[in-house]
Order: C-alpha cells, then sequence, then structure tokens
C-alpha cells in the first residue's frame, strides 16, 4: 500500500470518515439555524439542546413505549418539532419586535433549562442506544473497514439536507417562504399566513435537530451534554458559511467535518480548535462569510 | 443599538461632569457597608460577591453601554485566572503583581478577539465571541500550564507589596474590597466621560455616528478591550481568593451567568450588574446542594427576565425614582 507524507491510507481515510460523519451533523444542524434565522432573523441557542432532546426521545421511545429506531427516525423529529412550535407560540413570538438578540437569550436560557432537566432525570454518564440490526455491521472495502451505520449516516444526512434544499429553492412552498424573508409585510399583503409559516418553519428548523439526535443517538452515547459542546462548533461553521445561503451551510457543514478529519490525522492537538483558526482567518478575510452576502 | 431598548429617556439624561449626588450617596453607603460585612458575613462569601459584581459591571459596560453582546466573557475572566494563579504560584509574584499580569493578559486576549469579532455585528458578534471563548476553554483544557481537568490547585496567597501577608481571610477581604470598588469606580468614570457618551451614541444609532466622523470600530475595539481587561482584574481576583483556577471559569456558562447576572440587575444602569451578581451568587450558595436545579433555575430567571422584565431591577426603580441609577 502506498503512503501518503507517512500517514498510513487506512489511519487517512479512516479520519476522513469520521470527519466526514462530524460534518454530516455540522451540515443539518447548521442547516437548521439557517432556515431558522432566514426567517426568524434569530438564532436558536437552543438548537444543540434540542439535538440532544431528540436523541433522548428516541431513546425513550424504544425503551418506554417499545419503539424501534425506524419509527423513532419520524417520531422523534415530528415530537421535537412539536415542542419547537409550543415554544415559538408562547415565548419567541412576543419577542419580534424587539432586537434580535433577545431571542438568542431567550433561547439560551430555554437550552439551560431543557439541559439541566435532563441532567436531572437522566445523570451525566450517559445511555446506550443499539444500532438498529439490519445497519449492524460493516463493510469490508479492501483498503478500509466500513461500519455500516455511519454510511447510513452520510446517505440519510445528504439525502435530508439534499431535500430541505430542493423544497426550499425549488418548489412554491419554498418561493413563500424565501420571499417572506425578503419582506415578510409584503408577503403578508398578498394574503399569505406569515405567522403560521414562521411557526412551522421554526418547528421545521427544529425538527431537523432533533433528527440530527436521533441519528446520532446510536453513534454518541445519549448524554445531557451532547448537544452544548456541538453546537459551539456549529456557530463558527454558521459564521464561516455566512447564513445567506440554504447550500453554503450545507457544504460548509460537510466541508469543515473533512477538514477537521484531516486535522486530526497531520496535527492531532488542533483538531479541536481548527474550525475557529478557520473562523478566524475567514472573519479577516471575508467577514461575512464564505457564502454571505456582504451587510 | 436598540438592545437598550429598555433605557428610559430619563436615563438617558446624564451629566458629563462630576458625579450625581444621588450616586455619591450610594456608592459612599455601599463603601461602608462592605467594610463592615465582614464582621457580619463570610468572608470568602463576600469576597465572591464582590468579584462577580466587578466581572457583571465590566461586561455591562460592553452590553448596557456599548450595546455589544459578547456571549465570551469567560475566556477573559477565567482567562485572567489562570495567568494570574500561574503567576503567583509558578513565578513567585506578589499578589497585586499577579493580578495586574492576569487583567493585562485578558486585556491582550480582549483586544486580539475584539478586533476579529468587531467585523461582525448583532447576532454574528454574540456567536464570534463565543466561538473564540470556546477555543480559550480548549485551550485551558489541553495546555500544560492550566493542568487541564485539575486547573492550577493551591495558589500561594502572597505577601501584598512583599509586606503584608494575605493569608488571612480578613487582610485579603480588604484587598478584594479596594481592587474590585476601584474597579468599578473606574467603569463608572468611563462611561461618564466623553469617550462613554460617543459610545452611547454609537449604541443608539451607528450609521449616524459614523456619519459625524467617528471611527466607530476604533471605539468598539477600545469598549471592547476595557471591558476584557476589567473582567480579567475580577477573575484574576477570584483566583487569589480561593486559590484556584479552573475549568469552571472559561466555560460558556460563565459566560451566560454574567449575562444573567447583568439583565436580572438591569443592563445598561451603575448599579444593576452588582445587584444582580448579588442575587446570583448568593443563590447559588444556597442551593448547590441541589445539583442541576441551579441550572434550571437560572434558565428560567434567564426566559422570565427576557419575556417580562427586560428592565431589571434597578431599571424598574430607576424608573419610579425618574431619576438614572
Amino acid at each position: 500500500m502506498f503512503e501518503l507524507l507517512g500517514i498510513p491510507p487506512q489511519v487517512l481515510l479512516g479520519q476522513l470518515l469520521l470527519g466526514l460523519i462530524n460534518g454530516s451533523f455540522y451540515a443539518v444542524l447548521s442547516l437548521g439555524l439557517a432556515v431558522i434565522f432566514g426567517l426568524l432573523n434569530i438564532i436558536n441557542f437552543a438548537h444543540g439542546a434540542l439535538y440532544m432532546a431528540g436523541a433522548f426521545v428516541a431513546w425513550m421511545l424504544l425503551n418506554y413505549l417499545g419503539i424501534g429506531y425506524w419509527p423513532a427516525l419520524i417520531l422523534a423529529p415530528l415530537i421535537v418539532g412539536a415542542f419547537g412550535i409550543l415554544l415559538e407560540r408562547t415565548m419567541l413570538s412576543r419577542l419580534y419586535h424587539l432586537d434580535h438578540l433577545y431571542g438568542l437569550l431567550l433561547t439560551f436560557g430555554l437550552a439551560l433549562i431543557i439541559q439541566g432537566l435532563f441532567r436531572n432525570y437522566y445523570g451525566i454518564s450517559g445511555l446506550a442506544y443499539q444500532i438498529p440490526d439490519i445497519l449492524s455491521g460493516g463493510q469490508n472495502l479492501g483498503f478500509m473497514y466500513l461500519p455500516n451505520y455511519r454510511a447510513w449516516v452520510v446517505i440519510a444526512s445528504v439525502l435530508v439536507c439534499f431535500t430541505t434544499w430542493f423544497m426550499i429553492e425549488k418548489t412554491r412552498l419554498g418561493a413563500y417562504l424565501r420571499a417572506a424573508t425578503e419582506n415578510p409585510t409584503l408577503v403578508g399583503a398578498f394574503g399569505v399566513n406569515v405567522p403560521l409559516m414562521i411557526m412551522l418553519t421554526y418547528g421545521f428548523g427544529v425538527a431537523l435537530a432533533g433528527f440530527a439526535g436521533v441519528l446520532a443517538a446510536p453513534i454518541y452515547s445519549v448524554n445531557p451534554t451532547m448537544g452544548e459542546q456541538l453546537i459551539i462548533v456549529v456557530f463558527a461553521v454558521v459564521v464561516i458559511g455566512g447564513m445567506g445561503s440554504i447550500m453554503g451551510a450545507i457544504v460548509t457543514g460537510y466541508m469543515l467535518g473533512i477538514v477537521e478529519g484531516l486535522t486530526r490525522v497531520f496535527y492531532p492537538e488542533g483538531s479541536a480548535v481548527v474550525i475557529f483558526v478557520i473562523m478566524a482567518i475567514v472573519l479577516m478575510i471575508k467577514p461575512e462569510g464564505l457564502f454571505g452576502r456582504p451587510a | 443599538m436598540a438592545m437598550a431598548d429598555n433605557t428610559t429617556s430619563t436615563q438617558r439624561v446624564e451629566q458629563t461632569a462630576g458625579m450625581p449626588t444621588l450616586h455619591k450617596v450610594i456608592f459612599v453607603v455601599l463603601l461602608i457597608g462592605l467594610i463592615a460585612l465582614p464582621f457580619f458575613a463570610y468572608p470568602v462569601f463576600a469576597m465572591k460577591v464582590m468579584c462577580f459584581a466587578l466581572f457583571a459591571a465590566a461586561f455591562n459596560l460592553l452590553l448596557g453601554f456599548g450595546g455589544l453582546l459578547s456571549l465570551g466573557h469567560a475566556a477573559y475572566f477565567g482567562g485572567a485566572s489562570y495567568v494570574a494563579a500561574h503567576a503567583a504560584k509558578v513565578w513567585g509574584l506578589t499578589p497585586e503583581l499577579s493580578v495586574l499580569c492576569g487583567a493585562a493578559a485578558a486585556g491582550v486576549l480582549g483586544f486580539a478577539i475584539g478586533s476579529l469579532a468587531i467585523r461582525r455585528q448583532g447576532i454574528y458578534f454574540a456567536m464570534v465571541t463565543l466561538a473564540f471563548a470556546q477555543m480559550v476553554y480548549f485551550v485551558a483544557l489541553q495546555a500544560e500550564f492550566t493542568g487541564g481537568e485539575d486547573g492550577i490547585q493551591g495558589v500561594p496567597r502572597g505577601e501584598l507589596f512583599g509586606l503584608f501577608s494575605l493569608a488571612d481571610n480578613m487582610a485579603l477581604y480588604f484587598f478584594v474590597l479596594i481592587v474590585t470598588f476601584g474597579g468599578i469606580l473606574f467603569l463608572y468614570r468611563i462611561v461618564h466621560s466623553p469617550f462613554g457618551q460617543v459610545m452611547k451614541a454609537i449604541r443608539e444609532n451607528e450609521p449616524r455616528a459614523i456619519s459625524l466622523g467617528y471611527d466607530v470600530n476604533r471605539y468598539k475595539l477600545i469598549v471592547f478591550t476595557l471591558s476584557a481587561t476589567m473582567a480579567g482584574l475580577a477573575g484574576a481576583t477570584k483566583s487569589q481568593v480561593f486559590q484556584l483556577a479552573s475549568l469552571t471559569d472559561v466555560h460558556w456558562s460563565m459566560s451566560g451567568e454574567v449575562v444573567l447576572m447583568t439583565l436580572l440587575g438591569g443592563m445598561g444602569t451603575v448599579f444593576g450588574p452588582l445587584i444582580g451578581a448579588g442575587i446570583i451568587v448568593t443563590m447559588q450558595n444556597y442551593l448547590a446542594t441541589f445539583g442541576a436545579w441551579v441550572t434550571i433555575i437560572q434558565g428560567v430567571i434567564f426566559v422570565l427576565g427576557v419575556l417580562m422584565f427586560r428592565e431589571g431591577i434597578i431599571g424598574v426603580i430607576s424608573r419610579w425614582l425618574k431619576k438614572p441609577l
């Protein structure tokens, strides 16, 4: 086998795969943030907590109701999305007339509450969630071993990202959404129910976080703190990509996951901070973000 | 910036020259109370409150008067506490020099992060500051001198100017009182200076401040650096009190706590952050045995504060009295 800069290809490809999986989560989460930001102009700090809630809902469905992975993949995002709609109706909608920073502070508080509640009842040691039978095991590709579930995570996230992109950019509903992003008053004047659209958009963005949580449940242990570190990295991803474009959020997510994986091969100590360093460089060169529009 | 939309019009009429009598009276009463306090209350607890009061006041300089929401102030608070602890323990510096080292380090860090963060506004600014603070957290977790999960423990309290031992809680209390009270008065002076007036002008209407010829970014960077330095002073002092610098001080939840203190007390007010810090620290003290409930209660206060109590405690009192506090 050939070696690249003294790194055996198994190691390189293994880390690339890990990076791609992290990138899948970055992409789905930053996509949700971008969708919400587009219409509501708030950054949903509770996104990480709701991602964690998605994983917990899947775990609870299995352990309390005996509902397995596949139904949970649909049900958990729906439950989390419904919870999100509740939050939007009762709290967030009261803040739209204020500075958008209040929305950030409110969701910050919500994140503390959600995380605290799960920590109270489930501790911080983490709960195991079995990989569904059909996806256990893996493929020997000759040059590396590919666990089936990890391949599924990448495929599922790409599918979800593509579907979301298609819905927003290519359908009539998406056209309304984009129009409302540009000018909600005018769209409302044309008879579109904008508050309903805002509510459903928040629910959908949050459901994406819940979906990512279910995907993550079998890989990482289901843990109340699983969202908090991730969401801050996703914020950096969002700053790097800029939230102007849906495709931008997706591409940046995967790209940074891969960059992080590569860093782990060549300079392991830097892998935790590489995304923040990239953020600093982007802020110096193109402050509006790679795909962002100049402010 | 509209962040401070809760400041009433009476509050905006502020004098540049001299301190209003009411403020003088409050500061004097506060000082007398704080001198008497350690004879009645546990000094270490009182010192903790004072450190957090300075931290919140420094944060309020940025949010309340500069209109800039930083979600990463733990980086300066905690970063300074590591540097001060290292200076006292490894370099063997005296307490006042260790604390100054910590504050200076926080200032440098604040300048570096601030110069990048001010390139974005509003929500992005908050996210950038949070992300860089997380980077500082990872560095603190992995670097050699910070001691990883253990932190820097057993920091010697040393001798002030090499003369007076601060090992006794009472002696240390008055050192902390002078540092934090001085810091708060310094922040007060900045807010009520011509520089502070320009800052408020930028907060209220940035495009207009630009059109009036102010170099807005320079002002923002200065206020960010000042705020980081004073937050660092608070963190450095805290590391001397508890003889410890740990990951708690650089964690993002610490950044959240200082936002909460400022919001609860009343952002954009002089005394709000002090009250807010007092309440939150007291609450943590009494609820410490309930574990995760502290986080939940803090979250609830956050949510309720944002939804219906955006003026904060001092903001409401100030509106009743029709006087800026």
